[in-house]
């Protein structure tokens, strides 16, 4: 009896809360725009019964939306563009935060903790400010703007902010933390002495690296990857204040057809759309953390 | 009054406390417990022997009541216990890992069992104490777990389990987590205590030493089966099978066909050899295979052959394990066979008298070798 | 021999020079007596006088610390419920379904999950406002809170609770008296988690809040889309502060309780 009360209670909020939201932005991006409010018909009628009601409901949908985001090539460079930018921000945020795990791992014992603390600190902090922070940095006459042109390096302020550059570096900032964690996880397991019997059967200092401590830290590498690739595909805040009006991210999109065009039965479609793109890496991550907890015994 | 011993299983008056009638227990396809009956006595101390995975834990978690049995029955006092749930036996277990609460104090892990009945704070302090007494804890009773060394964990986990005065105590390798030489004391303790509560205790342990230490009897098991239960004494000198002659102490065994003779058999292990003589109460045909277990220490070493004894083999000295107060010799007979002996060395080292590849005579009496069916 | 060669100093300088320094600027800058942020103009902390004196922030900042207490406690109960129902509650009709559930809002982006959940509120007719703010933050923070309880239970060691069953306690008793207190700290950093998930969201609010409630990061977002302002980087220097505070006295303790209960079991093995 508890446990039926242990399982329900939990089981109903996210049926309730998650589910059902799920299957109503899908019925939504099956149905038609229509200026009104909500602006999109059918909506659920049940004043002829309930099975007259669905059968409405599957005679009036149609897939016209999903066609709509094929026929507007905006939609597609928009998702072309998020995979982009989200692949290149994922291998530089691997590139800077591998060094630092590395340095982490092999810092003395007693550092160890203290830097971890260093790296998830950050993150208890709002995302919007880290994020806006580098407002002040980027813009024409920002801080960096300020230093270069002090120390003469260029003649004329850089553009950054309002372009992909800048939402590179906020995306690399952001989401630095969950890149080393991992990686840093997997080296700190690592075995010392196994780098000595590499060098002790002839290896370099570099081949040793090459050969013994990135294949040991593949799972961290890509656990890592995916844990940035994810939520940067669909992220909205930094191509939002960071970006420019070159810089197409479907998140963006979704949101501002949503708010702005208030076109519900396309944003649901961009949504669908996403989330079937996002299954696929989604599954390939649940696959290798599943691996690795299987190999940690 | 001549002290009685204290044997209940040889009294067909007393009744067990503990029965297994035909228990089986299967996990999906897997058997760890294959029809099993036998029976545990008042203020026994049982030990429950046998290799990992040959299920002695299963059999012990049954009783505590966290498996329940696939077949047959238990019964704690002549009535079944498998409806009764863990919280109601009055069975209690001491924990293979002690599994102290670590948030609570030492005093407060011994009373946990207390508080659960309801009795009154005087008489759980009364208890508590007397078990805090009992094992040489009073100074630690507001430690918390991890305040306190490995060796007084193991004295709280008991304390715990014991507060409760169970029927029967079950003790899931208790002394396993402890080093060697603090285990030997611990052992002792541990009768002491079995013995000034009066309580039933059944110790599940894979080491053989501590069963026969602390046991009454002992209950060797196999891959889902006992094979024998027995006092320490006669598990040691008189196994019912090669399986336990070999899994408790050392041994030689060696196989031929038997003929009877005597008082016992003959037997032929090897062609060109001398057959072995050994007394025997089973009933074996003529020609029926039969095995023949030797103790080391029960083999002398000679460099002449013994006149006195029938049975002697030549062979050569292949190893000698020096243990100090005894040497272990490897002889290697002609066949290939290799047969142990163990000497006490009452002489000094350099009076040794036998050298590797020497050739030397091992020899035993009538009465020293177990001649086994299987 | 561990020894740091001047690679790792180096990356680890520049790495950690890169994760602060934008925080560090946002906090000198906030002590800037310009208006604008850039151009350093001497120091004043007028800034926060304006933020302090300024209603609407306030308002934003209260509505957003009763959101954030409300949803992550219900979270946190709801969470530690789901964490046990995945690691003890053994197999039931739809256990990959709640599965699956519990761990795709981890990796949802958040414009899917407001999105659905905006369109739930209007589907069912719940006027948005503080309760469907609560309603979403609670959805996405039980997830997470269970995936951090999960993990502490999955090294919980089980004998405990049949030495607390085995003494007498139904199963409930035990998961009171035994479970519960040993995984306590687990469950309070699910909370704590939960509630600074609430405090930092934006995307997930903007859909669920109506007009008549704006949280912080709302609040925030509508002055900082056009640009930088003196008052934004008074506001997120005390937000800075609060965390820094509380993350590094939270680590304070936890190692000082660590090295002191170290000590103990030390001293406990010599005697």
């Amino acid at each position: 009896m508890r446990r039926a009360i242990l399982i329900l209670v939990p089981y109903l909020w996210l049926l309730a809360l998650f589910l059902v939201p799920f299957a109503i932005v899908l019925k939504i991006s099956l149905s038609d725009y229509n200026l009104s409010i909500p602006p999109y018909t059918p909506q659920m009628d049940f004043s002829n019964g309930w099975w007259q009601g669905v059968k409405d409901l599957f005679a009036a949908f149609d897939f016209e939306n999903f066609i709509f985001l094929t026929e507007d090539d905006l939609y597609w460079k928009a998702y072309l563009s998020s995979l982009q930018i989200a692949t290149i921000s994922t291998l530089l945020t691997l590139m800077v935060g591998y060094p630092i795990a590395y340095g982490m791992a092999r810092a003395p014992e007693q550092w160890r903790p203290t830097l971890m603390m260093l790296v998830i600190l950050p993150f208890w902090t709002s995302f919007l400010i880290r994020v806006y922070a580098w407002k002040g940095i980027l813009s024409t006459e920002g801080y960096l703007n300020q230093v270069l042109l002090g120390i003469g390096v260029i003649g004329e302020p850089l553009t950054i902010l309002n372009t992909n550059v800048a939402v590179y570096i906020g995306i690399v900032y952001t989401y630095l933390p969950f890149m080393i964690l991992p990686i840093y996880a997997a080296l700190d397991k690592m075995d010392g002495s196994l780098l000595e019997a590499a060098e002790d059967l002839g290896c370099s200092r570099l081949s040793a690296f090459w050969l013994v401590t990135v294949p040991l830290s593949r799972n961290g590498i890509i656990a890592g990857s995916f844990l940035v690739f994810i939520p940067a595909v669909g992220e909205f805040v930094i191509p939002a204040l960071l970006g420019g009006s070159e810089t197409l991210m479907i998140g963006k999109v979704l949101y501002e057809e949503f708010f702005n065009n208030r076109d519900w039965p396309v944003a649901s479609a961009v949504a669908v759309i996403l989330l079937l793109i996002l299954v696929i890496p989604i599954v390939l991550f649940q696959r290798n953390q599943q691996k690795q907890r299987e190999s940690d015994g | 009054m001549p002290e009685t011993k204290f044997e209940p299983w040889n009294d067909p008056n007393e009744k067990p406390l503990i029965e297994f009638r035909g228990v089986t227990k299967r996990f999906g396809t897997f058997t760890a417990i294959d029809n099993q009956s036998f029976d545990i006595y008042t203020k026994e101390f049982f030990a429950l022997l046998g290799p990992s995975g040959c299920g002695k834990t299963t059999m012990m978690r049954m009783l505590a009541g966290f498996e329940a049995p696939t077949e047959g029955k238990i019964l704690l006092g002549g009535k079944d216990i498998a409806p009764i749930p863990p919280n109601k036996r009055e069975v209690n277990m001491m924990f293979q890992s002690y599994a102290l609460f670590p948030h609570l104090s030492v005093w407060d892990n011994i009373a946990f069992g207390l508080k659960r009945d309801g009795k009154d704070k005087k008489a759980i302090a009364a208890r508590v104490a007397e078990m805090l007494k009992l094992t040489r804890l009073e100074k630690f009773a507001n430690r918390k777990p991890h305040q306190i060394s490995g060796g007084q964990r193991q004295r709280v986990a008991l304390a715990r389990s014991l507060a409760k005065a169970p029927k029967l105590l079950l003790l899931d390798e208790p002394l396993g987590a402890l080093d060697a030489k603090l285990r030997q004391d611990t052992q002792f303790e541990l009768m002491d205590i079995q013995e000034t509560t009066g309580t039933t205790f059944v110790i599940v342990t894979h080491d053989q030493e501590e069963a026969m230490t602390v046991a009454s009897r002992v209950a060797v098991m196999d891959d889902g089966r006992v094979v024998q239960v027995d006092t320490p004494d006669r598990i040691y000198e008189d196994p019912n099978s090669t399986y336990v002659a070999d899994f408790i102490g050392d041994v030689t065994i060696l196989s031929g066909s038997v003929t009877p003779k005597d008082k016992g058999y003959e037997l032929r292990f090897a062609e060109g050899q001398p057959t072995l003589y050994a007394d025997s109460d089973l009933s074996l045909t003529d020609g029926q295979t039969g095995y023949l277990a030797i103790r080391p220490e029960k083999v002398a070493v000679s460099p002449e052959k013994p006149e006195d004894r029938r049975n002697a083999l030549k062979g050569k000295i292949l190893d000698i394990a020096y243990l100090g107060n005894l040497s272990t010799y490897h002889v290697e007979l002609p066949t290939g066979q290799v047969v142990k002996a163990q000497t006490a060395n009452t002489r000094r080292l350099a009076n040794r008298p036998f050298s590797w590849e020497d050739e030397v005579w091992l020899s035993w009496s009538d009465s020293a070798a177990v001649l086994l069916e299987r | 021999m561990i020894r740091l060669s001047w690679f790792n100093v180096t990356s680890l300088t520049l790495g950690f020079a890169f994760l602060y320094l934008p925080m560090l600027l946002l906090i000198i800058y906030s002590f800037n007596e310009s208006q604008l942020v850039t151009v350093w103009a001497g120091f004043s902390t007028k800034w926060y006088g304006e933020l302090l004196t300024n209603e609407s922030y306030l308002d934003a900042a209260w509505v957003t610390l009763r959101v954030a207490l409300v949803s992550s406690t219900i979270a946190t109960i709801l969470g530690t419920m789901a964490a046990l129902v995945l690691i003890r509650a053994g197999r039931f009709i739809g256990r990959t379904l709640f599965s699956g559930m519990i761990y795709a809002p981890l990796v949802m982006p958040e414009v899917i999950t407001g999105l659905s959940l905006l369109l739930l509120f209007i589907g069912i007719g719940l006027d948005r406002g503080v309760v469907t703010i609560i309603l979403a933050h609670t959805t996405f923070s039980m997830c997470f809170v269970s995936v951090v309880v999960s993990s502490r239970l999955m090294t919980f060691d089980k004998s405990l609770e049949e030495a607390a069953l085995d003494l007498g306690c139904s199963p409930f008793q035990a998961f009171r008296l035994v479970t519960l207190p040993i995984i306590a700290p687990s469950v309070i950093s699910g909370w704590l988690l939960a509630f600074t998930l609430s405090l930092d969201d934006l995307v997930i609010a903007s859909f669920a809040a109506g007009p008549s409630a704006t949280t912080l990061p709302i609040k925030v977002w509508s002055s900082i889309r056009l640009g930088v302002s003196p008052e934004i980087n008074a506001l997120s220097t005390i937000l800075i502060g609060i965390v820094a505070v509380g993350v590094i006295s939270a680590s304070l303790i936890s190692k000082r309780t660590m090295l002191r209960q170290m000590a103990e079991e030390q001293a406990a093995e010599r005697a």
